[in-house]
């Protein structure tokens, strides 16, 4: 690992100041895909900023939403009362990611600002476009079992690898932003699709900072939940498929449903289409196999991940048909 | 938190020259300073590299297997490189170094953490146990007696890792029934296949002061 400066400051502001001034200056919190980056060669920041001494780590019930500051562990917020009691898709999503000793390292903004697991990202012998703009996409002609079949470009066929990251954009939260001046923005605009610049994966600017995550009260979407995580082996494996799925019914219709998938995009992917298609409808599986058909419209596979076309409609039958049986 | 480099936002590059600024200017007074020979010795000896390593250190105090100590890394030390190459304890194994296997586990106020991916100097004020800190002198900890006991491994590589993850997974609450052992083991790798055994090890563990440290 090539070396670097190390600074802990003490206050929020001296965070961002010193981010502002120092374009080579980066965040540290639990440093699980940093550290690892770094001794991989594929990041070289000069200067790591230690922000673990700063009061962010509550979550706590607001007036009509629940906060979460950025600096709270993954096992922390899984294992919340407050989480499981209102949140809980949130908790089980948290629990599919990683394992238990790098979910009581990862926090809550680490895990947003984690970087692809693309292996053409990771090995700095071949072309990405991510980890230097401009070298080509190894993944594209390469081996893309891994990969993206919606929003990908010639530039970039990633996938965000989060899996507590589906929950959130699942429930409509909202990214707590600190610079020069606070700034609120939906989680679903955090992450970017790749574009003409895959090496940018959100839309943080320089001299900014996550502070917080904050998650409207919304009790329809605490009565029935699944995160459905198809992987290669039953734990501790990134996701092929995965499904968040929220869903409440009230007179025999569907009254309220989420939807969000992993694996398949650059970004937290939220099914839209498909919740509006089932909203007032019956729960059936008629309907879900046509949900599940809406929400793959535009996708498109790149030879190796094909098999992800058949696997993600069928993960969401499975995930809407599992929690219309827990309503 | 004494020992560590504050900044409160004011520049500091002339405190902190980064290790490639030294190294620019070392390599040019050393080419004007040296006959060859003495270059080429100096190369050998890497005597750029051992003046930027003092030059680089910070100075942490953290408690390790209730010891207090106070030691002097360079930021890009891991808590397990600290463990293994300084501190000499070497229980704690090194095996991809990357996160994905468990060897280098260790408790970190309590908490199981990675330590091959824990920068030394974040752990200042903290207590590390490792696998060194769990016997009481010839007393075998009950995690360590279940896995001698129920053959929890063959070569004994991941063994480390595994018991400390292990006393941790028990005092989670997470050693109810196998199959939550085994996912919330799943973090530690077992090459030799070794994991009936180890589950076994923790469901009865688990019952004689399995969680204890």
């Amino acid at each position: 690992m090539i070396n670097f400066n190390y600074v802990k400051p003490s206050t929020q502001k001296a965070v961002t100041d010193t981010l502002g001034k120092d374009a080579t200056a980066q965040i540290i919190a639990g440093g699980t895909n940093l550290v690892d980056l770094m001794k991989r060669g594929v990041a070289a920041p000069e200067k790591l900023v230690d922000i673990t001494g700063l009061p962010l780590k509550n979550i706590e019930q607001q007036k009509g939403f629940v906060r979460i500051g950025t600096l709270a562990l993954n096992s922390e917020v899984a294992e919340s009362e407050l989480i499981l009691k209102k949140f809980p898709l949130l908790a089980k999503a948290l629990n599919a990611g990683a394992s238990p000793q790098l979910r009581n390292m990862a926090t809550v903004g680490g895990n947003m600002m984690q970087r692809t697991r693309c292996s053409y990202f990771y090995d700095t012998a071949m072309p990405c476009n991510k980890r230097k703009a401009g070298s080509g996409c190894g993944a594209l002609k390469g081996y893309n079992r891994m990969h993206a079949i919606f929003g990908t470009t010639e530039n970039c066929i990633a996938v965000h690898p989060s899996d507590m990251c589906i929950a959130l954009v699942a429930l409509d939260a909202t990214v707590v932003i600190s610079g020069k001046t606070d700034r609120r923005i939906p989680f679903a605009d955090f992450h970017r699709l790749p574009g003409a610049n895959p090496e940018k994966d959100n839309t943080l600017q320089k001299g900014e900072m996550i502070t917080a995550i904050e998650i409207p009260d919304n009790d329809a979407l605490a009565k029935s939940t699944v995160y459905l995580k198809v992987r290669d082996r039953a734990s501790y494996a990134f996701a092929l498929i995965s499904v968040a799925a929220a869903m409440d019914v009230k007179g025999g219709n569907i009254s309220a449903v989420r939807l969000a998938m992993g694996g398949v995009a650059h970004k937290p992917w939220r099914l839209t289409t498909a919740e509006n298609f089932l909203k007032g409808k019956a729960p059936s599986t008629e309907n879900f196999k046509q949900a599940a058909a809406i929400a793959m419209k535009d996708s498109k596979g790149h030879g190796h991940n094909n098999f992800k076309l058949k696997l993600a409609p069928n993960t969401i039958l499975q995930a809407l048909t599992t929690v219309s049986t827990q309503v | 938190m004494a020992h560590h480099k504050e900044e409160t936002g004011g520049e500091n590059k002339t405190l902190h020259h980064t290790r490639r600024k030294f190294f620019k200017i070392s390599s040019a007074l050393t080419a004007v300073a040296l006959i060859p020979s003495e270059i080429i010795k100096a190369a050998e000896d890497k005597v750029d590299e051992k003046i930027a390593e003092k030059f680089e250190q910070q100075t942490l105090t953290l408690e390790i297997n209730g010891v207090q100590k106070t030691l002097s890394v360079e930021p890009r030390v891991t808590l397990l490189d600290m463990l293994r190459e300084q501190l000499k304890l070497t229980g704690s194994k090194k095996g991809c170094d990357h996160g994905q296997c468990g060897a280098c586990t260790v408790h970190v106020n309590g908490q199981r953490v990675l330590s091959c991916l824990s920068l030394a100097l974040m752990q200042n004020g903290k207590k590390i146990t490792t696998i060194e800190g769990l016997a009481t002198g010839d007393e075998l900890h009950p995690m360590q007696a279940a896995f001698i006991k129920h053959d929890g491994f063959q070569c004994g590589y991941c063994t480390p890792g595994q018991i400390m993850s292990a006393v941790a997974c028990v005092r989670e609450g997470h050693a109810d029934n196998e199959e939550e052992i085994r996912a919330y083991m799943s973090g530690n790798i077992c090459r030799c296949g070794a994991y009936p055994n180890i589950v076994e090890a923790i469901l009865e563990a688990k019952e004689k002061g399995g969680n204890q440290i």
